[in-house]
C-alpha cells in the first residue's frame, strides 16, 4: 500500500474517533448558551446561565471541594501506586500474591458496596465524615488505576539498564530517580489521569461518605439535571474544558520554548 | 552496606501500598463477607444470626440472568473499545512531536462530569433530537429513527465512556515498543499481517491486558448508561445490588451478590490473563 | 532475619502512626458547641430553593450547611454511621419517619413545639399521618403525589386511570417511574388491592398483572421522567407533581390526569436527629421554613404541595392554576400512602427484577 495514503487513511481513522468523542461536548458547549433550561430544547442564544454560574457560592464551593479531593486523591494514589507497582514487580516477600490480588478490588467491587463498607469503618473508628474521608476513599479506588498502569509498563522493561548503572556505581535511590521513573513517568501520567477523572465524577461514594460541609460537584450537578439548571453545569463544563485547554496550550508553548 | 539499602528501599516500596490495601480495602472487604452471611430483619436492619440463605437464592435463574447480562455487557464493550482502541493508539504513536497534547486530548472530554456527557447523546439520539432532525433535513428517512432506548444506544454509550481506560494504557504499551523488531520482522520478509500477529501484539501485550481489564470490571458494575440510554429497560447486577441497598434494605443480600460478582470477575480475568499468558507466550505482568 | 523485623518494624510503625492522625483529625472537630451560627440541613438536592436558603442566612446571621443525599435509605446509612449526629435538620419521606420511630436505637429527637411558634401555620389535614399520629418528631414540609401525564397528540383513547395504562393502544410508548414500589403499586391498585400488600397470593396476582404491561414500557426513569415525553420517544407517562409541571412548562399541549382510583402520595417531614450538633438553629430553621412567605417560595420553588394554611396570600397565581402543584383535597383523601414492606420485600424484589427482565 502506498505509505502516504495509508499515513493519510491513519491521520483521517484518528479524526473520526476524536469526533466521535467531542460529539457530546459540542452539544454540552452548544446548550450552555441556551436560553430556555432543557437539556433538549433549544431556544435562543444567551449568556445568562455563565452569570448565574458565577453568582452561585454552592456550585463554586463543591467545585472547589471536588478539585481539592481529586486532586490530593490523584497525587497520593499516583505516589503510593507507583511506588508499590515498582515493589510488587521487582520483589518478593510474604503476602505478596495476597496484596497483588487484593489491589484489584477496588475497581472490581461495586461503588455503592466500597460506600457502604468504609461508612462503617469510619463509623467505628469515629471519624467525622467530610474532606478526609472522601480523600481516603477516593484514594483508595484511584491506586490501582495506577498502579495496573506502571506495573504493564514495567513489564518488558529491561533490567540491564539498571544493572548497569549499578554496575558503574550509581546508587539505587539515583537509579530510581534517572532511570525507573522517567521510564514509568507517562504510565504514571495516565493512570493519575484516569484517576482524577473518576474522582472527579463520583457520586455514591461522595453521597456516602460526605459531611455537612463538603458538597462535592457531581452531587451538585446531578441535582440540577433533575431541576432543569442543567444549562448552569453546561457553562460549567465548557468552563472546565477551555481551562484544560488553555493550560494545554501553554504547557506546550512553554515546552517548544524551552527546546529553542 | 547495600543490603541495608536493599531493606529501606525494599520497605519503602512496600509498606505504603501494602498498608493501605489492608486497611481501606481488606477490612472492609471482610465486613462485607460477613454480613452477607447475616440475616435482614423485618424492619430491614441486619439480624445477626449466621445464614447461607443469601448464597443459595442467587441460584434462582432469574438472577443468574442478570449476571449473565452484566458480563455480556461488559464483554461486548470491551471487545469494541479494543477493536477501536487499537488502531487509534497505534496510529497516534507515530505522532511523534504531540504526545502528551494527544494523551490530553483524549482525556479532556472525560474531565467534563460523565452524566453530562451521557445527556449529551440523548439529545443526539432522541427521537426528536440532533441525528433525527439532520436525517430528515436531508431526507434519508421520512419518519424519525428511534435509536434512543436501544441495547444500540447504550453500547455506544458504554463504548463512549470507556474509551480512555483502554486508549490510554494501549498508548503507553505501544509507544515503549522497539520498533526494531517490526523491522527486523519486514526484512526478513514476513508480510504485515503476519508482523502484527506475531511480533507487533506479543510486544504489546501488556497494553492490552490492562486496557480489557481496566474496561471489563468497571463495565461489569456500570449501570448508570444502560439506565439513561436505555431506559432503564434491562436489570444489570449493579441496579440489583444498588436496590438492595437503596430499596429493599435487603444488606445481605446485596453484599453476597457484591462477593459473587467480584469473585466471578477476578475468576475472569484471571482465566484472561492465563490464556493470553500461555497462547502468545507473552510476558505480562 | 534482620529483612523480615525491619518489614514487620516498619509496617506496625507506619500503621500506628497513620490510625493516630486519622483518628486525631476525627475526634478534634467533637467539642463544636451548641452556640456556632451554623445549622446542618440534610435532604435531596434543591428540596430547598437558594432564595430560601439566603433569605434565612440574611434574618438570622445563621449559616446554613446544605448537603444532599439522593434516597431516603442513604440518608439512613449516613445517619446511622454518625450515630445521629453530625446533621441538624433533616428532610425526608414519611415512610422512613415510620422506620426511624420503630428502631430501637432511637435516632430522632421529640420536636418542641413551644420552640417553633408557626407550628400553627400547618393545616391540619396533613398532621396526625399514619407514620406519626400525634407528629411527635416529625414536622409536615412538603408532599407529592404521582401523577399521569399524556400527550393528547399520540394519544387517542381517553385516560382516566391507573388502568388505562394497560391498554394495548399504548404499547412501547410509556415511561413509568424507575421504583419497584410505584410500578408494583400501579398493578396493586389495578387489582384493587392495597400498595403495601404483603400477601403473597396476592402478589402473584400482580405479578401476572404486571406481565401485561410490559409491552408498553418503553423507558423506566425516576430521575427525570419528563425528558423522554418531551423528547418524544415516549407519549404517556406516571410522575411526581414537579416534573410534571416541568412537562407541562415544555409543551403545554401536554395533558394531566388524576388517576380515578387514587393517587400515591409522599409526605416528606422535618425531622431532628437525635444528636444534633446545633438544636436551637435546627427549631429556628424549622420554624423559618413555616412561615408564610418562605413556605410560598418554597411551593412556587419546587412545584409540590404546600403543607401551611398561610402561604396561599403570597402564591403567583400560576402556581395557584397549576394542576401538577395545586391538588384539591379530595384526591388527598383517596391517598395511597407508601409503608415500609417488611419481610415481603424480598417478594418485591424478586417481582422487581423478573418484570424488568421481560
Amino acid at each position: 500500500m502506498n505509505t502516504k495514503l495509508s499515513i493519510g487513511l491513519e491521520r483521517i481513522y484518528i479524526l473520526f474517533i476524536f469526533m466521535f468523542l467531542y460529539v457530546p461536548i459540542a452539544i454540552i458547549i452548544m446548550y450552555s448558551f441556551n436560553a430556555g433550561n432543557s437539556n433538549v430544547v433549544f431556544s435562543g442564544l444567551t449568556l445568562d446561565w455563565y452569570t448565574k454560574l458565577f453568582n452561585d457560592d454552592n456550585v463554586i464551593t463543591a467545585l472547589v471541594n471536588s478539585l481539592t479531593i481529586a486532586t490530593l486523591s490523584t497525587v497520593i494514589s499516583a505516589i503510593i501506586g507507583t511506588v508499590g507497582a515498582i515493589g510488587l514487580k521487582r520483589y518478593k516477600f510474604k503476602g505478596k500474591s495476597v496484596i497483588s490480588f487484593l489491589v484489584y478490588i477496588p475497581i472490581v467491587i461495586p461503588e455503592i458496596i466500597m460506600g457502604i463498607s468504609l461508612l462503617v469503618f469510619f463509623s467505628v473508628l469515629h471519624l467525622n465524615f467530610g474532606i478526609l474521608t472522601l480523600i481516603l476513599a477516593h484514594t483508595t479506588f484511584c491506586i490501582p488505576f495506577v498502579l495496573i498502569n506502571v506495573k504493564s509498563r514495567l513489564s518488558g522493561f529491561d533490567m540491564s539498564i539498571e544493572e548497569a548503572a549499578m554496575d558503574l556505581g550509581a546508587s539505587k535511590l539515583t537509579v530510581f530517580r534517572t532511570i525507573t521513573l522517567p521510564m514509568v513517568f507517562p504510565a504514571v501520567v495516565s493512570g493519575a489521569m484516569l484517576a482524577f477523572a473518576l474522582s472527579l465524577d463520583d457520586v455514591i461514594i461522595n453521597i456516602l461518605l460526605s459531611g455537612p460541609e463538603s458538597t462535592t460537584l457531581p452531587i451538585k450537578i446531578f441535582a440540577m439535571l433533575r431541576f432543569g439548571q442543567s444549562p448552569k453545569i453546561n457553562a460549567l463544563c465548557t468552563i472546565m474544558l477551555l481551562t484544560t485547554f488553555v493550560v494545554l496550550i501553554l504547557s506546550q508553548g512553554i515546552k517548544l520554548k524551552r527546546e529553542k | 552496606m547495600k543490603k541495608k539499602n536493599y531493606n529501606i528501599l525494599k520497605g519503602l516500596t512496600i509498606v505504603p501500598i501494602s498498608f493501605w490495601i489492608l486497611f481501606f480495602v481488606a477490612i472492609p472487604l471482610l465486613y462485607i463477607v460477613f454480613i452477607s452471611f447475616m440475616q435482614r430483619g423485618d424492619d430491614g436492619s441486619i439480624v445477626y444470626i449466621p445464614t447461607i440463605s443469601n448464597y443459595t437464592r442467587m441460584a434462582n435463574p432469574l438472577y443468574v440472568k442478570v449476571f449473565w447480562d452484566s458480563i455480556i455487557v461488559a464483554f461486548i464493550t470491551t471487545l469494541f473499545t479494543l477493536v477501536f482502541g487499537y488502531p487509534f493508539a497505534y496510529f497516534a504513536t507515530k505522532i511523534k512531536k504531540y504526545k502528551i497534547i494527544i494523551m490530553m486530548l483524549i482525556m479532556a472530554p472525560f474531565l467534563t462530569n460523565s452524566l453530562i456527557r451521557t445527556y449529551g447523546w440523548i439529545v443526539i439520539l432522541s427521537t426528536e433530537g440532533m441525528l433525527n432532525h439532520v436525517f430528515l433535513r436531508i431526507g434519508i428517512i421520512k419518519e424519525p429513527l428511534k435509536m434512543l432506548y436501544s441495547y444500540g444506544a447504550v453500547m455506544i454509550g458504554m463504548i463512549y465512556t470507556m474509551f480512555p481506560f483502554m486508549v490510554l494504557p494501549l498508548y503507553n504499551s505501544i509507544d515503549k515498543m522497539d520498533r526494531s523488531y517490526i523491522e527486523a520482522a519486514k526484512d526478513l520478509g514476513a508480510s504485515k499481517w503476519k508482523t502484527f500477529r506475531t511480533v507487533t501484539i506479543p510486544l504489546t501485550m501488556p497494553g492490552i491486558v490492562a486496557g480489557c481489564i481496566l474496561v471489563f470490571i468497571p463495565s461489569v458494575g456500570l449501570f448508570f448508561i444502560p439506565d439513561l440510554m436505555g431506559g432503564s429497560n434491562i436489570m444489570l447486577i449493579g441496579n440489583l445490588i444498588k436496590n438492595q441497598f437503596l430499596e429493599a434494605n435487603d444488606w445481605p443480600f446485596g453484599a453476597a451478590l457484591s462477593i459473587v460478582m467480584i469473585s466471578i470477575s477476578l475468576i475472569l480475568i484471571l482465566v484472561y490473563v492465563k490464556i493470553v499468558v500461555k497462547k502468545l507466550d507473552a510476558e505480562v505482568f | 532475619m534482620l529483612k523480615k523485623r525491619f518489614k514487620a518494624v516498619s509496617i506496625l510503625l507506619a500503621a500506628s502512626v497513620m490510625g493516630l492522625t486519622l483518628v486525631g483529625c476525627g475526634k478534634s472537630s467533637t467539642s463544636k458547641t451548641n452556640n456556632e451560627k451554623i445549622v446542618n440541613v440534610f435532604t435531596w438536592a434543591n428540596y430547598v430553593p437558594d432564595n430560601v436558603i439566603k433569605d434565612y442566612e440574611k434574618k438570622t446571621g445563621i449559616k446554613v450547611n446544605f448537603s444532599n443525599f439522593s434516597t431516603n435509605e442513604e440518608m439512613l446509612a449516613k445517619l446511622q454511621a454518625s450515630k445521629g449526629g453530625q446533621y441538624d435538620v433533616i428532610i425526608c419521606a414519611d415512610y422512613m419517619v415510620q422506620i426511624m420511630s420503630k428502631q430501637k436505637n432511637l435516632l430522632l429527637k421529640p420536636i418542641d413545639k413551644s420552640a417553633i411558634p408557626n407550628y400553627k401555620n400547618l393545616d391540619k389535614a396533613y398532621l396526625g399521618q399514619y407514620y406519626d399520629k400525634t407528629n411527635k418528631y416529625s414536622v409536615p414540609y412538603s408532599l407529592g403525589s404521582q401523577m399521569i401525564v399524556y400527550n393528547p397528540d399520540k394519544v387517542k383513547i381517553d385516560i382516566k386511570g391507573i388502568s388505562d395504562l394497560w391498554d394495548p393502544s399504548l404499547k412501547d410508548s410509556e415511561v413509568l417511574l424507575n421504583d419497584s414500589r410505584s410500578v408494583i403499586g400501579m398493578a396493586l391498585t389495578k387489582l384493587g388491592y392495597s400498595i403495601n400488600e404483603t400477601n403473597p397470593a396476592k402478589l402473584a396476582e400482580a405479578k401476572a398483572e404486571l406481565e401485561k404491561l410490559r409491552a408498553n414500557v418503553k423507558v423506566f426513569d425516576a430521575d427525570i421522567p419528563m425528558t423522554s415525553l418531551i423528547n418524544g420517544d415516549t407519549a404517556i407517562g406516571v410522575m411526581w407533581g414537579s416534573q410534571a409541571s416541568a412537562a407541562l412548562k415544555a409543551n403545554p399541549k401536554f395533558k394531566i390526569v388524576y388517576p380515578k382510583e387514587g393517587m400515591q402520595f409522599e409526605e416528606d417531614n422535618l425531622i431532628i436527629p437525635v444528636n444534633a450538633p446545633h438544636q436551637k438553629n435546627a427549631e429556628n430553621f424549622i420554624n423559618f421554613v413555616l412561615s408564610g412567605k418562605a413556605s410560598s417560595d418554597i411551593t412556587t420553588n419546587i412545584e409540590y404541595i404546600n403543607v401551611t394554611t398561610t402561604a396561599k396570600e403570597f402564591m403567583p397565581k400560576t402556581i395557584l392554576n397549576n394542576k401538577a402543584v395545586y391538588i384539591p383535597t379530595e384526591e388527598f383523601n383517596k391517598a395511597k400512602h407508601l409503608e415500609d414492606a417488611g419481610s415481603a420485600s424480598k417478594l418485591y424484589d424478586l417481582i422487581w427484577s423478573e418484570f424488568k427482565q421481560q
